[in-house]
């Protein structure tokens, strides 16, 4: 009868702490300022050498999947803002399009495509952020200025739009929290004029294809296809390793498949591909995308018949007995919602699958055997956010 | 593959293990017997027709009201090579519930159990690092679980001020240890 080999346990391996010597157990966090947040780890080490890594997560734990239980299903919505602070239009969203899903609703074009507006700009500032920390990481400053800048810009539309600049509230179940308002069109035209002719080639010129950003990251942190897709990472970490897959392509939602746009792979220019540039780059150049549905989507909100936001809302949001397992693209890669309703008015299970959390799960097998600087680089590639790690 | 030929390919295979079918739901399952999970997981993963090579999710669901009371892990599974997706079922006693860890079928599996654990007590035997994963060490109990009650301390601190708690509180009381008081509310300042 088959059944999977056992997994060994790196960190306790007893054999491996009798023949070593010399080795120091180094904590990194929860406080260090390049773990993106509260992330601890423990580090084995032999000199400069990491022999076994060992993350430690929970330091943020706020009890969402709890906390859903225990309000109703617009009230999850706020709670789902806060898991990834970076990209919070992406956590709704995906709530929504779950409970959505549940109660077989079905959004007006007009709202799909005021969503899809929404996602792509929230994306184009989350990986603005992921890459501009990311330089600050590996001793760049000012790109980091450079692009929480241009992020500035966007997160004004959003506050322009729902009043907020961080945590939205803005995708409810049915409809959004607000149309847009008069000239957002032309101002985002111009934010993304701006973005297509001087900020994205700045960004490649000045970051990515420098040659000292190359030659520090080319060959760090390589994660292979099979690892990737066994340890489901997604998003732009899975496209790093040169898996071209997309959920806004391979499982359209919102009628993101009438939209003209690439899906982008790690192509592992100047080293092994999977590498922390890879992956990074896949992030740069996913932001060009995105301004390319951007200026399609803007077209058609000009012609398109504006309808009210909040017409399909339901009064009370009541799904009928079942469940369902719904994922989207957002920023930071696939985000999954298992939602079980008992048909009350508060869901009886929420699970969130979190990218950032399962990216977290491969940690340890890329660090195995790198240098504590490097460490650092990986940390960074993956682009995660404690808030969505540990809810 | 669609949800009903992965079901039919599996019965065809495993028989009597697999125990029940979810196939109209939403998201459409099979239930597989506790016991045989490994294995059906490591078929479903290396079987060239199903290719299930991505575990999207797994989550426990507690449903203490069921006749008979029942917890649920959910496996929900997904194929880079023929892009279907699937789902299995494991239904559990309340009582120490427990079955065999897939972690060496998928890696991500590794702390998707642990969460589960920790958060749920479902124990997955031949895991090799079962610990907490979100909560404290020391963390007593299983918040997931549907007959889960606050604690009213944790290490001397007040973790939840009950209904009794807030009105001795706001009857003038002074209650608490440490410097975490729990100090009543100046009412008359609020206008």
């Amino acid at each position: 009868m088959a059944t999977p080999e056992p997994v060994v346990n790196e960190w306790d391996r007893q054999d491996r702490q009798d023949l070593d010597t010399d080795e120091m157990v180094l904590n990194m966090g929860p406080q260090h300022p390049a773990t993106h947040g509260v992330l601890r780890l423990e580090l084995r080490t032999d000199g400069e050498v990491v022999k076994a890594a060992r993350p430690h997560i929970g330091y943020l734990h706020r009890c969402f999947e709890k906390h859903a239980e225990n309000v109703d299903y617009p009230g999850v919505l706020p709670y789902a803002d806060r898991m990834d602070y970076c990209a919070a239009m992406g956590n709704t969203l995906g709530f929504a399009l779950a409970v959505e899903k549940l109660h077989n609703l079905q959004v007006s074009p007009y709202v799909a495509t005021l969503r899809i507006v929404m996602a792509e700009l929230q994306r184009i500032a989350s990986h603005a952020v992921a890459v501009g920390t990311y330089t600050m990481d590996i001793g760049a400053f000012t790109p980091f200025l450079h692009l929480l800048r241009d992020r500035e810009k966007i997160l004004d539309l959003f506050e322009w739009t729902c009043g907020a600049r961080l945590l939205y509230n803005y995708n409810w179940i049915g409809g959004v929290s607000h149309d847009i308002p008069e000239g957002f069109v032309r101002a985002t035209r111009d934010l993304l004029r701006e973005f297509d002719s001087v900020t994205f080639p700045e960004l490649l010129d000045l970051i990515i294809h420098n040659r000292i950003f190359v030659k520090r990251l080319a060959s760090v942190g390589v994660c292979s296809k099979e690892l990737a897709i066994s340890h489901d990472l997604t998003g732009p970490n899975l496209r790093g390793s040169g898996v071209p897959r997309d959920l806004r392509k391979d499982e359209p939602y919102l009628g993101y498949e009438t939209y003209d746009f690439d899906v982008c792979v790690g192509q592992g220019q100047y080293g092994p591909l999977g590498s922390c540039f890879d992956r990074n780059w896949v992030r740069v150049v996913e932001m060009r995308e995105s301004s390319k549905i951007l200026h399609q989507a803007l077209d058609r909100l000009e012609k398109m018949e504006r309808t009210p936001v909040q017409e399909k809302c339901p009064k009370r949001v009541k799904p009928p007995k079942g469940e369902a397992y719904v994922r989207s693209e957002a920023p930071r890669g696939q985000l999954g919602y298992y939602v079980v309703s008992d048909g009350n008015i508060n869901p009886y299970r929420v699970k969130v699958k979190s990218p950032c959390f399962t990216a977290m799960s491969v940690f340890h097998h890329l660090a195995r055997g790198m240098m504590i600087a490097d460490i650092i680089a990986l940390i960074g590639s993956l682009d995660i956010v404690l808030g969505e790690i540990d809810r | 593959m669609d949800a009903k030929a992965i079901h039919e390919k599996l019965v065809a295979r495993f028989g009597e293990k697999i125990a029940g079918e979810g196939l109209a739901a939403a998201s459409p399952f099979a239930v597989v017997a506790p016991e045989a999970i490994a294995e059906v997981a490591l078929f479903c993963k290396s079987d060239p027709r199903l290719a299930f090579d991505n575990l999207m999710c797994l989550s426990g669901v507690d449903y203490p009201k069921e006749n008979p009371p029942r917890m649920e892990v959910a496996y929900h599974l997904y194929s880079y090579v023929h892009l279907h997706t699937f789902a299995l079922k494991v239904l559990l006693p309340r009582e120490n519930p427990a079955l065999p860890t897939v972690e060496g079928v998928w890696g991500v599996a590794n702390w998707h159990e642990r969460e589960c654990f920790d958060l749920l007590g479902i124990v997955f035997l031949g895991h090799s690092d079962l610990r907490r994963i979100l909560l404290p060490d020391d963390w007593e109990g299983h918040p997931l679980r549907k007959d889960w009650q606050d604690p009213e301390y944790y290490h001397g601190l007040h973790v939840k001020p009950t209904q009794q708690m807030a009105e001795r509180a706001l009857a003038g009381e002074k209650i608490g240890v440490g410097p975490f008081d729990f100090t009543p509310p100046n009412r008359s300042n609020q206008g």
